[in-house]
């Protein structure tokens, strides 16, 4: 039984230059335990398809369409802004990209780790710091009884980050937004904030959510990744699967525009064009104008193509034209 | 003769600590850095946070002084010139943020900001304003930007594209070395690439002296025919990029290698 159930969510917002379907129609589901990814480069909709789930999109000029998101037998969707609250930060942690823009500065870390504890659990001063205490010293943070009485620009950035993860995890919420927790961090500290989210995950039995744009990352943290394009999933598969038989043109570029998979000296291979314009409307295959397909090769769907499950739990966008040419 | 050369660079910067702050205690952020760059190499430098990458890059940049040691710049050690000399100097070595949103100054249009960096080496074209016109198009165009968004503003950009007008500003003075700090690690995978090919393209045509900095060995490897790792200040191994990979020496070189997620 999936902790979490996406179904056909859509997230739309109203602007001057039109509407802008910034999530168009994604379904996906979280079991216990499990690490599912979303990749996509910025401006495919994977951040704003997750505060969606948590109603953090700022209405208007957003405005979610349409889909359910079944947590515990309610629909986050359609919950009132007090219900909300009571899964916000208790049910469902967050954890966002820049650990220094999301702690407050004027505050200690320990005003902070405590509030959830007080707000969501009731509990006194004296214990919820005692339990804080006992959650930066499981973060790896050292010497968390004096730690915790320090200033967030006391900290660097890796630990910060592992400052985040405690409060995120401090009330033993059943899922994890992870957003890029680790793209403002050096390799070494991501290293080891990803193994902290491993390990924490693991001892609590979280089910995480991992959004980045990072496929190599994708490929050590997750056990299922959905690749999101231009507000839709175009390919959503186990991570071994994704990685050996990739089968749409859009994953398998992904895979070759990385740096480090590329032999030195030979030009680095770069997706031609941009990501479409989502406020002119997309019809069609949406990766069809960046899709370098051979003249012999059959054309790119003409109308939105839907998702095909082409083995077990492997779905692909059907289209003919972007699961044509193979590497 | 080497193009530049580090001579046993250090900066030393004070902390005061203990009760009432009278105890001085001593950070030794560059501490005897020695390096020799060749002309239209690209050098890599790469480091965990807090090594002294970025405070080499300043000394280098003669935004700090050096507690001891010197900058060889073409046999003129940079030290010894007057203010007047190395603001005239600054022209030729430029600089390439790692944060395109924060470097660029918002309220400047492209052709602004592109207009002043090369007033700085043409001062001549300040009344020539269709030559002015024609020497931003050939910056924009270089970069691979359209110039149709001559008059646009840098909030109207994707981050790739910004970072392509903070290289342009970079170019306008027509520089000899340029010093690319993290230049890559706030855009997407995607974007990265675009970017390593375009600064690969800049030194093979315009013979530009690079040096590279960045924690990501991974990207460094691509770009830089030699690698420069530090640690704690100090340069703990130099080596040809392939050979790094091939044979890490040092210990901090091992953990920055393993460190790169790798495609399972």
């Amino acid at each position: 039984m999936p902790v979490l159930e996406v179904k056909d969510l859509k997230t739309s917002f109203y602007t001057r230059d039109g509407v802008v379907k910034a999530v168009d129609g994604i379904s996906f589901s979280v079991e216990a335990g499990q690490t599912v990814g979303i990749v996509g480069e910025s401006g495919s909709g994977k951040s704003v398809a997750c505060y969606s789930l948590l109603q953090l999109i700022p209405q208007p000029p957003g405005r979610i369409e349409g889909g359910t998101a079944l947590f515990d037998g309610l629909d986050l969707l359609s919950l009132s802004e007090t219900e909300m609250r009571k899964i916000r930060g208790e049910k469902i942690g967050l954890i966002f990209q820049d650990p220094m823009t999301s702690l407050n500065p004027y505050l200690r870390i320990s005003t902070q780790l405590i509030e959830p504890l007080q707000i969501h659990r009731g509990l006194g001063k004296t214990e919820a710091l005692e339990k804080a205490i006992a959650e930066l010293d499981a973060v790896g943070i050292p010497d968390p009884h004096k730690r915790i009485h320090s200033y967030p620009h006391e900290f660097s950035g890796g630990m910060r980050q592992r400052v985040m993860i405690a409060m995120a995890l401090i009330t033993r919420p059943e899922i994890l937004i992870a957003d890029e927790p680790t793209t403002a961090l050096d390799v070494t500290i991501q290293r080891q904030v990803l193994d902290l989210i491993k390990t924490r995950q693991e001892e609590l039995g979280t089910a995480v959510i991992f959004i980045t744009h990072d496929l190599a990352v994708v490929s050590e943290v997750c056990d299922y990744v959905n690749v999101m394009y231009a507000g839709r999933f175009v390919e959503r598969a186990d991570v071994k699967t994704l990685f050996s038989e990739p089968k749409h043109a859009y994953t398998r570029a992904l895979q070759r525009s990385i740096p480090a998979m590329q032999t030195k000296g030979e030009r680095l291979y770069t997706i031609p064009g941009l990501p479409p314009n989502l406020s002119a409307g997309v019809s069609g295959c949406a990766f069809a104008p960046r899709c370098e397909l051979p003249t012999d090769a059959p054309e790119h769907a003409q109308k939105s193509p839907p998702l095909i499950e082409v083995s077990p739990s492997h779905w692909v966008q059907d289209c003919p034209g972007c699961l044509s040419f193979s590497l | 003769m080497s193009y530049l050369e580090l001579q046993n660079l250090t900066r030393y910067f004070e902390k005061k600590t203990g009760w009432l702050k009278n105890e001085t205690q001593i950070v030794k952020a560059v501490d005897g850095v020695s390096l020799e760059i060749q002309k239209g190499e690209i050098l890599g430098l790469v480091g965990e946070s807090g090594c002294g990458k970025s405070t080499l890059s300043r000394l280098i940049m003669q935004l700090l002084k050096p507690t001891s040691g010197s900058v060889v710049l073409e046999g003129e050690r940079l030290a010894d010139l007057p203010k007047h000399e190395i603001r005239r100097r600054r022209r030729d070595f430029q600089m390439i943020f790692q944060d395109p949103y924060a470097s660029l100054n918002p309220r400047m249009t492209i052709f602004s900001t592109l207009a002043e960096a090369i007033l700085t080496r043409h001062e001549n074209l300040a009344n020539d304003r269709d030559g002015l016109e024609r020497a931003v198009s050939i910056l924009m165009e270089r970069v691979g930007l359209d110039t149709r968004y001559v008059r646009k503003y840098p909030h109207e950009f994707s981050g790739g594209q910004r970072q392509r007008i903070a290289i342009a500003r970079a170019l306008g003075p027509e520089p000899k070395l340029i010093l690319a700090d993290e230049p890559v690690s706030a855009l997407d995978v995607s974007i990265q690439s675009q970017i390593l090919n375009l600064l690969r393209d800049l030194r093979d045509d315009l013979g530009l002296t690079m040096i590279f900095i960045s924690h990501d060995l991974s990207v460094v490897r691509y770009i830089a025919d030699r690698i420069a790792v530090m640690e704690a200040g100090k340069i703990v191994e130099v080596a040809e990029s392939n050979a790094l990979f091939d044979s890490p020496q040092s210990e901090i070189t091992k953990v920055l290698l393993q460190a790169i997620p790798q495609i399972r």
